[in-house]
């Protein structure tokens, strides 16, 4: 009900922000600012999904940017420098985004160690490699063997010139409901949020629920950095894909995720990233100075999330004293 | 009267918490008060120390209207409350927990040697022989709740509230914490004993208050005080006391052999748990019992073997043990037992969730048809299957945790403490579930702290003491003195 409540809170704000930027500027609705600002939603919003997952268990992944950074370089590489197809190289981008994803779930499943701790090595290291591997030179795909075809998954459009991201992003937020909502695996993944030991007990192997989130992450990130490489088709190793954890991360609070873990929704993500990406959309078209952009995210997350809390803290109150 | 409570009134939603309760207290004398889980008592001590405030009703301290807004006006009135969960930082020393925010000083800076000198003077009072530099971490629940008492004497006590106190100790540090009651009586200071264990009642108690349903049940005066006459203005019914079966016990279903838990590696465990019994198994705080059974249920490293039904199984995880139909309800209900977060139904699906799937999808009817049955089954009392588990009492609670096991078809069923912080209701009806279980040939396991309950429900009776299995009572064995003789170490 409550989780209901706020994706509709969120939905109505994006209405609303649009509504007063439409009568301000009329280009707010136009086809190109549109399908511009849904590409990236789509492009930012898979990635999100993965983030969700991971905060869901109550860790979290600050290396998603750096790992964007270097998977979009070393496609780069694979495509460009190695003059190898398409289609292998992004399997080989996703399955090492996969590879990372285990990596850090198996750090802290087994080793135990913090989520935060983990991935900010990750941030560091990955971004280092990223500039490492390219020598630090601006990479992009140029017109080496099939970039055409491959490259319209970014920048492409199809029915009715809906962004492909955008398309994909449904059709991911689709199974991703299906998983977190409906099957077993979603229930193990709330269960080992709210209590790790309580889902042992029920047996269920929340080492390996947990593990598999960061796997997801890692593959959703992926596959966000290949859409994102195609899109500027410009990786600039040291800034490429910079704070876009942290985008991510703001998209699956505002959302509705809790960083204590255990809750949150595919909806209130995929709307959460949204909300943010309108924002910067019309910080751009308000002709709001560009150096705020940033100030007005953080004003607007904040806003939600002090919302959220008041509103959740009366209703705790009330839940703790009938028991 | 030191303190007098007139119509007290609380209601939350939905729910009468309190309804027009009185209750008055002298110096210098024990009131306990008694009643049955959501009888209000726990309700009554929070608006008593602050924690919330009354919708109606007034309260007089000393002749004086009191006004209580919040925990620091109780404590300025000099009444002081130990709740049944510590509340004391693991990570500070003794003397830095009795004086939390209000250390003494030397200039800017804390004044150690005073501090230490000071809690060193409580300590001796309360009884507790310890450095005032141990940490908290080290010391047991009994000493942390000396610690506690220790924290209230530093200031000015004029009403001591103590919640459940005695839950989770061993019956000598009870008694010691029992003497401690009575000399602080002594001194002039009025107490408020809430309990469900009625020994202690008539062991302490001045005058006896009970609650029922959020309302004034009786009281009575020193000399009316008896187990029957307590119980009766509890429940408002008289409880059958559970009969103990003939002896019973068919094959060995579990066996123990060699088995060395990782808390005490060098205490060698042989044990067998047989078809249809309730092998009770006693000692006292720190024996070693539920690390013994967290070994065997997988949480927990081990050597040794495990034979389930005769054959020799390793159990790494508790899906191992599971898998092989050894269940667990841990002592922990709200940690270990429960997600507390997540409903009734979604507790009690949670092991079996991949039974109630299509294509990996849960089919939501079959669940919650299966969490109806269990409900029913286990005669659990709750609203709805919707309704989140941390609402319902803990005897409501503590059946679901064995209605989740049982839809399984266990072949063994440990339960640790199984009616912990229970009422005396919903106990014996616990108690009647577990002999059913049993009677269906599943072999139960019960750790229990209860001398009564070890005595009434189980059919041989374990004891362990500092990691090591001192003996095992046949039913006909079976008594306190023996038990006692045993988990103190046996000779």
């Amino acid at each position: 009900m409550k989780q209901r409540g706020k994706e509709l809170g969120i939905f109505v704000i994006i209405l609303i922000l649009l509504t007063f930027s439409f009568i301000r500027n009329r280009t707010v609705l136009s086809p190109e600012n549109l399908i511009n600002t849904s590409r990236l939603i789509g492009i930012y919003g898979i990635m999100s999904l993965g983030m969700s997952f991971v905060i869901i268990t109550g860790g979290i992944d600050l290396s998603v940017g750096s790992v964007i950074a270097l998977l979009g370089v070393l496609l780069s590489i694979f495509m460009v420098d190695k003059h190898m197809g398409p289609g292998l190289s992004m399997l080989i981008v996703v399955a090492m985004g996969g590879l990372l994803g285990l990596a850090n779930g198996l750090l802290v499943t087994r080793l135990k160690m913090q989520p935060f701790v983990v991935t900010l090595c990750g941030l560091l290291l990955y971004r280092g490699l990223a500039r490492f591997v390219s020598n630090d030179e601006t990479k992009g795909f140029g017109d080496s063997n099939g970039i055409s075809g491959v490259k319209a998954l970014a920048t492409g459009n199809s029915f009715f010139s809906i962004p492909n991201p955008l398309i994909l992003l449904v059709v991911m937020s689709v199974i991703f409901f299906l998983v977190l909502h409906k099957s077993t695996y979603g229930r193990y993944l709330f269960a080992s949020g709210y209590n790790e030991e309580s889902a042992r007990y029920a047996g269920i192997n929340s080492r390996k629920v947990i593990t598999l989130a960061y796997v997801v992450c890692g593959v959703m990130t992926a596959i966000s950095a290949i859409l994102f490489a195609f899109y500027t088709n410009s990786i600039s190793p040291s800034t490429h894909g910079n704070f876009f954890e942290l985008y991510a991360i703001a998209a699956a609070v505002l959302g509705g995720c809790s960083l204590r873990g255990g809750e949150g929704s595919v909806i209130g993500v995929v709307l959460g990233i949204t909300l943010l990406l309108v924002i910067r959309n019309l910080v751009t078209l308000l002709q709001i100075p560009s150096s705020l952009e940033y100030a007005v995210m953080g004003v607007v997350i904040f806003i939600g999330v002090l919302a959220d809390t008041v509103f959740r803290k009366k209703g705790t109150t009330v839940r703790k004293s009938t028991t | 009267m030191l303190l007098q409570l007139s119509g007290i009134t609380k209601h939350f939603p939905g729910v009468i918490a309190l309804e027009n309760v009185d209750l008055d207290l002298a110096a210098g004398e024990v009131v306990a008060i008694i009643g049955e889980n959501g009888a209000g008592k726990s309700t009554l001590m929070k608006i008593l120390s602050g924690v919330h405030r009354a919708d109606a009703g007034s309260m007089a301290f000393e002749g004086k209207t009191l006004q209580v807004k919040s925990p620091s006006d109780a404590l300025d009135h000099g009444i002081r409350i130990i709740y049944q969960e510590l509340s004391g930082l693991d990570n500070l020393d003794i003397a830095s927990n009795i004086f939390l925010g209000r250390e003494y000083r030397k200039g800017p800076f804390v004044d150690q040697k005073k501090l230490n000198d000071e809690s060193k003077k409580i300590l001796e009072r309360v009884g507790l022989n310890v450095s005032p530099e141990t940490q908290l971490v080290r010391l047991s629940i009994a000493e942390k709740q000396l610690v506690e008492i220790a924290r209230a004497l530093s200031l000015e006590v004029k009403v001591l509230i103590l919640d459940e106190p005695t839950s989770s100790l061993t019956i000598e540090e009870t008694n010691n914490l029992l003497r401690l009651v009575q000399e602080l009586r002594s001194h002039g200071v009025a107490i408020l004993y809430i309990t469900h264990r009625l020994d202690e009642v008539q062991q302490i108690a001045d005058r006896v208050v009970g609650l029922r349903d959020g309302r004034n049940a009786g009281k009575l005066s020193r000399s009316e005080i008896s187990k029957d006459a307590m119980v009766k203005m509890m429940i408002g019914r008289d409880i059958k006391r559970e009969e103990r079966s003939d002896a019973v016990g068919g094959e060995v279903v579990l066996e123990l052999s060699d088995f060395r838990s990782a808390r005490y590696p060098d205490e060698v465990v042989n044990l067998e748990v047989r078809q249809g019994e309730i092998l009770g198994m006693a000692g006292l705080v720190g024996a070693g019992r539920s690390e013994l059974v967290r070994a065997v249920y997988g949480i927990d490293a081990y050597r040794g073997q495990i034979k389930v039904g005769g054959k020799a199984i390793r159990i790494k995880s508790p899906q191992d043990a599971i898998f092989a139909g050894v269940f667990l309800a841990p002592e922990d209900r709200r940690g270990c037992g429960l997600t507390v977060e997540m409903s009734v139904k979604e507790n009690t699906s949670l092991p079996k969730l991949k039974a109630l799937t299509n294509f990996g999808l849960i089919n939501f009817k079959r669940e919650e048809a299966y969490a109806k049955e269990s409900v029913a089954e286990m005669n659990v009392k709750t609203a709805n299957l919707n309704t989140k588990i941390s609402t319902l009492s803990g005897g409501n609670q503590q059946k679901v945790v064995l209605g989740r096991w049982l839809a399984m078809k266990p072949k063994v069923l440990i339960v640790d403490e199984p009616t912990r912080g229970i009422d005396v209701g919903s106990k014996a009806e616990i108690y009647a579930q577990l002999r059913e279980i049993a009677s269906t040939g599943t072999a139960i396991w019960m750790i229990s702290s209860d001398m009564e309950e070890v005595i009434n429900v189980s059919d041989r009776v374990a004891v362990m003491h500092e990691g090591k299995l001192t003996g095992i009572l046949e039913r006909k064995q079976v008594s306190e003195e023996a038990i006692m003789k045993l988990a103190t170490g046996g000779h």
